[in-house]
């Protein structure tokens, strides 16, 4: 979950977040970098005695800073390119998960097995919380996931727009009637990762929080049977 | 691809990757397979053949598909008024 004043990204949870995470370094370096050099341009010419009213071109001057940035827009690109099509990557997922989004809160339903299984996913009112939970983010039932797995999520609405996150994995979906957006995720580490309703759905848009927790697949396979 | 039908619904995981609905858009998917899966039900059972093949499309729709849409077009079914060609 974010910190009070945090700036940055979550700790990444899922590779690819991991892998956004890593170029959006790379690009802010670059960025600071250009920001400096312009700064100091900006304030050598303007405090610099020379002048000189007759220069006109300079076929030196215009090559390298022709060069320069294109060779700096390769290197943006090439990351950006590459995690776009890791992110398309085709794989057959080991579980299929369904989120349905409601007037205000989350059922899951897990359909793989011949016994199908559905959870509701409400938020915990502040006046519910124990000792050490987090305000509006506990819920009374969090869905579990396994660990490692390729997870397929299939997320929709019953009644209007709702969007499912899960800002550590990277995940943002719109939960839309009457369609089903897909996303496939995995995670390696285990643990307890919160995210909150992303689209404007209502009175208690703010109040319909998602949780979920990694767990190694012993633990996922003994939760799932107890539904 | 030698696998019999008995083994992959004995093998049966997940819904795989099926490369008509590459994109995220998955709703045509759970659709079609509800209904081929009544498709071939009746198509079997109007032959004379054990309609355990079926069995394939019904494991899918049931992953893919919300247990509300199914529910509702089962009712449809029932009443006869479900849209799909069946």
């Amino acid at each position: 979950m974010a910190n009070h004043l945090q700036f940055n990204f979550q700790d990444a949870t899922s590779p690819l977040m991991q892998e956004l995470v890593k170029f959006h370094d790379h690009s802010l370096t670059i960025l600071f970098f250009i920001s400096a050099l312009i700064l100091y341009i900006l304030m050598m010419t303007s405090l610099s005695k020379l002048t000189n009213k007759n220069i006109l071109d300079s076929q030196e001057i215009e090559m390298v800073w022709t060069v320069i940035p294109a060779f700096i827009l390769i290197m943006l690109a090439l990351p950006s390119i590459q995690i776009l099509y890791l992110m398309d990557e085709i794989a057959s997922p080991d579980i299929t998960i369904k989120t349905v989004g409601h007037q205000w809160y989350w059922t899951y339903e897990f359909s793989d097995l011949s016994k199908e299984s559905e959870i509701e996913s409400y938020m915990l009112p502040t006046a519910d919380l124990q000792n050490g939970d987090f305000r509006l983010l506990e819920v009374d039932n969090r869905i579990s996931v396994p660990m490692d797995s390729k997870i397929r999520m299939l997320i929709t609405s019953e009644d209007v727009l709702h969007a499912w996150t899960l800002p550590s994995m990277g995940i943002k979906v719109d939960a839309v009637p009457g369609r089903l957006n897909q996303v496939t995720f995995s995670s390696s580490l285990p643990g307890l990762f919160f995210g909150q309703c992303s689209e404007i759905c209502g009175a208690n848009h703010s109040f319909m929080p998602i949780a979920m927790e990694v767990i190694p697949l012993k633990t996922f396979e003994s939760w799932i049977i107890k539904l | 691809m030698s696998e019999t039908i008995e083994e992959k619904l004995k093998n049966y995981k997940t819904a795989p990757f099926d490369a008509r609905f590459p994109n995220q858009n998955q709703t045509r998917n759970c659709y079609q397979n509800y209904l081929d899966f009544y498709r071939c039900t009746k198509a079997l059972t109007a032959k004379g053949v054990d309609p355990l093949p079926c069995d394939w499309y019904r494991r899918v729709y049931k992953s893919l598909c919300p247990m509300s849409w199914v529910q509702k077009w089962d009712e449809q079914q029932e009443e006869g008024i479900f849209a799909g060609n069946v």
